[in-house]
């Protein structure tokens, strides 16, 4: 699964920093930006947000429908508590005789990963309105869909974030792994640097600091969307 | 359901009892509450005023029996319909969290489908009233205290102006300043607005300082007695109640009437304590006692002395 061209750096031509292979070589970094770290960037934004917007709205539907009907919310919570805890290495190499070496095999573990996280939290922050909120609502002659709509989700807004967020890094984390499958995301870049004879470093480096910058940067986005959503608890 | 003015409560030979009790919650009830009346449930513990009261706006369900307000059976409306037209205020206040204090007042009149302008109109009205600051309005619950709290909680539950205010031993959580300030408060705005009230307790002083009329409540929901506070202090209907109000009822009875409302003798206490018109008969009592004499001298606003009250005038208001 070696990928060719551009992403093996041509030792012969390269600069003394990259035949060397000194501990970081901005020069490298420069010259692939195009042809391999940015693209590659691009896949992972793709791959682990779009696994993080299909495990929310499945997580979301989910939560809702236990919250509605008693004694479904623990079975679903041992089976995701479960799921969460099978290697995902394990699961893409099952996926593989089915689904090929393709994006699909990807995403399904990416999902059902940030499917599981989200899901207790959601659940949990639907079922946090205190009870006294709940019954001043009913009292005052709020209908079931306006307690919801009005008190239960606004009230579940804080906890769906933290889930988010931890969604949201850990899918970007296990996407690294997907580049198992097809050198997909900036999993491959680091994959290929680790196949050379001596593992070179400029790229594991650079492709691994994307990952962390991008996991931080959707973190830290959600921390705003925090403070723009749940002004109350400014106090 | 009509808004504004005030409403008749009639609890009509209620009954309720929660599945899998033998003992019933609430056994052959009839009160019946006249309109603009401010009438306190007061019992112990396990004597289901609570549940009386849910059961007004239905949020606990009767077994038997009716209960009507102006004629009309909670049972013959939609429950959404009943609520919107009841106030109601609860211990904790249950604000909701996520909104202003200005949203959470305006939470029924935004249910009714008010425009805008009138519930902001309203929210500062009440604001106002409740004796809330107008900068308040911006604020969440998080940011007031527990007295600024069930302020806001009362203007919730008066917002689309109902005739009928429910109580959930709404000043149980507060400190005992603030709560004797928002006792006082409350009854200033029952004189004001004119709702009928009802408002539970296990206090009997609570249900001595604010209520027009008490019924007190045995554990098994049965009522004890349903009087006027000076009625219940001068003549318990039986043991229970007697043992209920404390033997100081006497000068619990005192407490409820003030100096300057007694026809005061004239004037002859040159060296005898000196009270306001305002004094409450106990507190007149208590320096009288505290004097080693017989008599206070009663004084106006003005500083003109008004009369003396004496022992045996005191002895002569407990005759009754």
């Amino acid at each position: 699964m070696v990928a060719a061209g551009p992403v093996i750096p041509n030792f012969g031509k390269g600069s003394t920093c990259v035949t060397g292979n000194h501990v970081f070589c901005w020069g490298w970094v420069q010259q692939h930006w195009h042809d391999t770290l940015e693209p590659k960037l691009v896949e992972h934004v793709e791959l682990s947000l779009v696994a993080v917007a299909i495990g929310f709205v499945l997580a979301f539907a989910l939560a809702i429908f236990a919250h509605r009907v008693r004694g479904v919310s623990q079975p679903l919570g041992v089976v995701a508590a479960l799921v969460y805890t099978i290697p995902s290495i394990a699961i893409f190499q099952i996926l593989i005789p089915f689904f090929g070496i393709s994006d699909t095999t990807i995403a399904i573990p990416l999902t059902g990963y940030s499917l599981v996280i989200l899901y207790p939290n959601i659940l949990t922050g639907l079922q946090s309105a205190p009870p006294d909120v709940l019954e001043a609502a009913r009292g005052m002659g709020l209908e079931p869909r306006d307690v919801f709509r009005r008190i239960e989700l606004p009230l579940a807004v804080p906890a769906i974030i933290a889930g988010l967020r931890i969604a949201v890094v850990s899918t970007i984390s296990i996407a690294t792994i997907a580049a198992f499958i097809g050198g997909r995301g900036l999993g491959g870049p680091i994959f290929d640097a680790l196949q050379l004879p001596t593992p070179f470093k400029t790229e594991i480096y650079s492709a691994g600091f994307l990952v962390v910058a991008f996991a931080l940067v959707c973190d830290l986005t959600l921390v705003a969307v925090r403070r723009v959503l749940v002004p109350w608890t400014r106090a | 359901m009509s808004t504004g003015g005030a409403a008749e409560i009639v609890f009509d030979h209620v009954t309720k009892r929660y599945p899998g009790r033998d003992e019933s919650a609430i056994s052959d009830f009839s009160l019946e509450i006249p309109a603009g009346a401010f009438c306190v449930l007061v019992g112990p513990s396990g004597g289901g005023k609570t549940t009386a009261l849910k059961m007004v706006n239905c949020l606990i369900p009767f077994d038997a029996g009716d209960i009507r307000i102006d004629g009309r059976s909670v049972r013959d409306q939609s429950v959404v319909e009943l609520r919107r037209g009841i106030g109601y205020v609860i211990q904790q206040a249950g604000l909701f969290p996520h909104m202003t204090v200005g949203d959470n007042i305006a939470t029924v009149p935004r249910l009714l489908g008010w425009p805008k302008a009138r519930q902001r109109e309203r929210a500062a009205e009440l604001i106002e009233l409740v004796g809330l600051e107008q900068s308040d309005e911006r604020r969440y619950p998080a940011q007031l205290s527990g007295g600024q709290r069930q302020r806001v909680g009362l203007a919730r539950a008066l917002a689309a102006d109902p005739p009928v205010l429910l109580m959930d031993e709404p000043f149980g959580a507060l400190d005992p300043i603030t709560r004797a300030r928002l006792q006082q408060e409350l009854r200033r705005l029952h004189r004001e607005v004119a709702k009928t009230v009802i408002f539970v307790t296990h206090d009997i002083d609570e249900a001595i300082t604010m209520g027009d009329r008490i019924a007190i409540l045995r554990p098994g929901g049965v009522l004890a007695q349903y009087d006027t506070p000076d009625t219940i202090l001068a003549a318990p209907a039986d043991s229970f109640v007697s043992a209920f109000i404390g033997e100081d009822r006497a000068l619990r009875r005192l407490a409820l009437r003030r100096v300057g409302d007694v026809e005061l003798a004239p004037d002859g206490g040159d060296d005898a304590p000196v009270v306001s018109a305002a004094t409450t008969v106990r507190n007149a009592l208590s320096l009288m006692v505290g004097s080693q004499g017989d008599r206070v001298r009663v004084v106006g606003d003005d500083g003109e002395t008004k009369g003396v009250l004496t022992f045996s005038q005191i002895e002569e208001l407990l005759r009754w």
